[in-house]
């Protein structure tokens, strides 16, 4: 299938010398949740925004719905809308006259239905004739997504969308996302927090220093890189580990009360029903066993660790 | 083309007029009325006839073009400057809009808004002064071409500008001289005639020259180069417009 969004060989060389993206290539399908994961300065914002039109590509290319980025500019554009990291907005006007103006950018007519229906979506319908001056930050964060809803996108770029809201904020924001998708809205975010992209992502990219170091489904990322730990809790503490289970790999914990096995989901050599009968073999009496899988963020620091 | 964009950037602009009206009408056509009070009163009663003028109707058109010039430069330079500031600007270069529609709808705004206030001027001069335009047609061609080339140096000084001084540098520093030292006030046939040579390099002479002569049928210099003066101006300003928008200098990284 033709991705909705594809970038080839995209590189980004400031003025100053610094190289923010480095050959980038990124498919995205339509109705798609990506999410670009990454530490502050790894290229995240640079790509989303030469997607978008704010900053000129190096060399690459960019095409949106098979329009490219530049040559068919108003095509691709009027296919992507954008929510920016920063609380962007035009203080003095209001959210009615402000979404009005966006669509307006879009070449729409008025609609003032469309508006209506967006800010009441976003819950901002009280505040429409209000100056965007009065409004909370939680309220900015809302309009800036009314603002890039209100032409009605395919593909929708969310740059740190929760970045500084609260919990409530987050979880609504989580549930548009799904929404949108429902709707086949591709979506694309940049976030800092892994449990975001855990939540509601399809794909997580990661990126350090510029490079798109993997694009991975977040479940394949997970069973591959994902570390998983064999717990078992002892009835009678330990004071020395018996020789067969550590030439397993076991390890005593908690003053001798638990032993320990770690290793990846996809090692086939780690069986656990193998493991529980060696520590029965050696006279271990087990009171209690559990498994932990590592969460996407140790993945994510693990992957940059292991970036040069 | 997308009209509806250039005309929501137009609407969008003409709102902040309404919204600061006092500091966007009122403030300029107090000032010019005080210029009246002064060197057309006071001044202007002990000053013989210029050109067969009466002083105080003989600086009504150099007064229009200093409003309109000024007006001009500060209503582009600001329109484009403060998204840029408040970072607004990412809507306006991510949607489907091309730059050359983006200046039409910015220049256009502060185009039409400067041309409000020389027209109010000059409904204001009319209660101080008796006014005559021989050449209505001529009047308005040089009000609107000279809103429009004003507005596209501002709006270029609003994209050279990377913080609030600079905004200002130009027109305080540079342009409001030239239109003080072009003849706003004054025939330059009043001056020795070294200084005469030297008014000649003021673009704004041209100007002013010939928006007087639309009103008076008296010019320091001849009509046409006025007018053609004033569409070098404008070449001038477009082809730097068209690099800004080629290269995306200050407006895209």
């Amino acid at each position: 299938m033709t991705p909705v969004l594809s970038v080839q060989h995209l590189n980004k060389v400031y003025k100053d010398g610094q190289q923010a993206l480095r050959d980038i290539n990124l498919d995205v399908a339509k109705g798609e949740i990506l999410a670009l994961l990454g530490p502050n300065g790894a290229g995240k914002t640079t790509l989303i925004s030469i997607i978008c039109g704010i900053v000129n590509a190096t060399s690459g290319r960019v095409r949106v719905g098979g329009f490219d980025s530049v040559t068919q500019f108003r095509q691709a554009r009027s296919l992507i809308g954008l929510v920016p990291q920063e609380l962007t907005t035009d203080t003095f006007e209001t959210p009615k006259g402000s979404l009005n103006f966006s669509r307006g950018l879009f070449g729409l007519p008025p609609d003032p239905g469309k508006v209506e229906q967006v800010l009441r979506d976003l819950s901002l319908w009280d505040k429409k004739d209000n100056r965007i001056m009065t409004l909370s930050g939680g309220m900015k964060r809302r309009l800036l997504i009314a603002k890039a809803l209100v032409h009605e996108p395919k593909v929708l770029f969310l740059d740190e969308p929760t970045a500084g809201v609260d919990v409530a904020l987050r979880q609504d924001m989580w549930q548009m996302v799904a929404q949108l998708r429902e709707q086949g809205v591709t979506v694309v975010l940049t976030t800092h927090y892994i449990e975001e992209a855990e939540a509601i992502a399809d794909r997580v990219g990661v990126i350090s220093c510029g490079k798109l170091l993997l694009v991975e489904d977040k479940y394949k990322l997970m069973a591959s890189m994902g570390q998983k730990q064999l717990q078992v809790d002892l009835k009678t503490p330990l004071t020395e580990l018996p020789v067969t289970l550590a030439e397993l790999g076991f390890s005593l914990q908690n003053h001798g009360q638990q032993l320990l096995l770690g290793y990846r989901r996809d090692d086939e050599n780690i069986a656990v029903g193998a493991m529980l009968s060696a520590i029965h073999q050696a006279g271990v009496e087990v009171a209690d066993i559990h498994t932990v899988q590592s969460s996407l963020e140790e993945i994510f620091i693990e992957l940059l660790q292991e970036s040069p | 083309m997308n009209w509806r964009a250039v005309l929501a950037i137009y609407l969008f602009e003409m709102a902040r007029t309404k919204r600061t009206i006092s500091q966007s009408i009122v403030s300029p056509v107090l000032s010019t009325s005080l210029y009246f009070v002064v060197f057309g009163g006071a001044i202007g009663s002990r000053i013989e006839q210029v050109d067969g003028v009466s002083y105080g109707a003989f600086i009504v058109p150099g007064l229009i073009m200093l409003s309109i010039m000024t007006q001009s430069l500060s209503n582009a330079s600001f329109g484009i400057y403060f998204p840029r500031f408040s970072g607004t600007i990412y809507e306006l270069l991510s949607a489907p809009v091309s730059f050359w529609e983006a200046t039409v709808g910015y220049v256009g705004a502060a185009a039409s808004k400067s041309l409000m206030i020389g027209l109010i001027i000059l409904a204001t001069a009319g209660f101080f002064v008796p006014i005559q335009i021989a050449h209505p047609m001529w009047m308005v061609a040089f009000l609107v071409l000279t809103s429009i080339t004003f507005s596209l140096f501002g709006f270029l000084i609003g994209i050279w500008a990377d913080d609030f001084e600079k905004l200002q540098l130009i027109p305080l520093l540079v342009v409001t001289p030239l239109v003080f030292l072009g003849g706003a006030f004054y025939s330059i046939e009043m001056l020795p005639a070294a200084w005469q040579t030297v008014t000649l390099f003021n673009p704004v002479v041209y100007l002013i020259s010939g928006f007087r002569w639309s009103f008076y049928e008296i010019s320091d210099v001849g009509v046409g180069i006025s007018l053609l003066m004033v569409m070098v101006f404008m070449a001038v300003c477009l082809t730097l417009i068209g690099y800004v928008f080629k290269t995306g200098y200050r407006l895209k990284q």
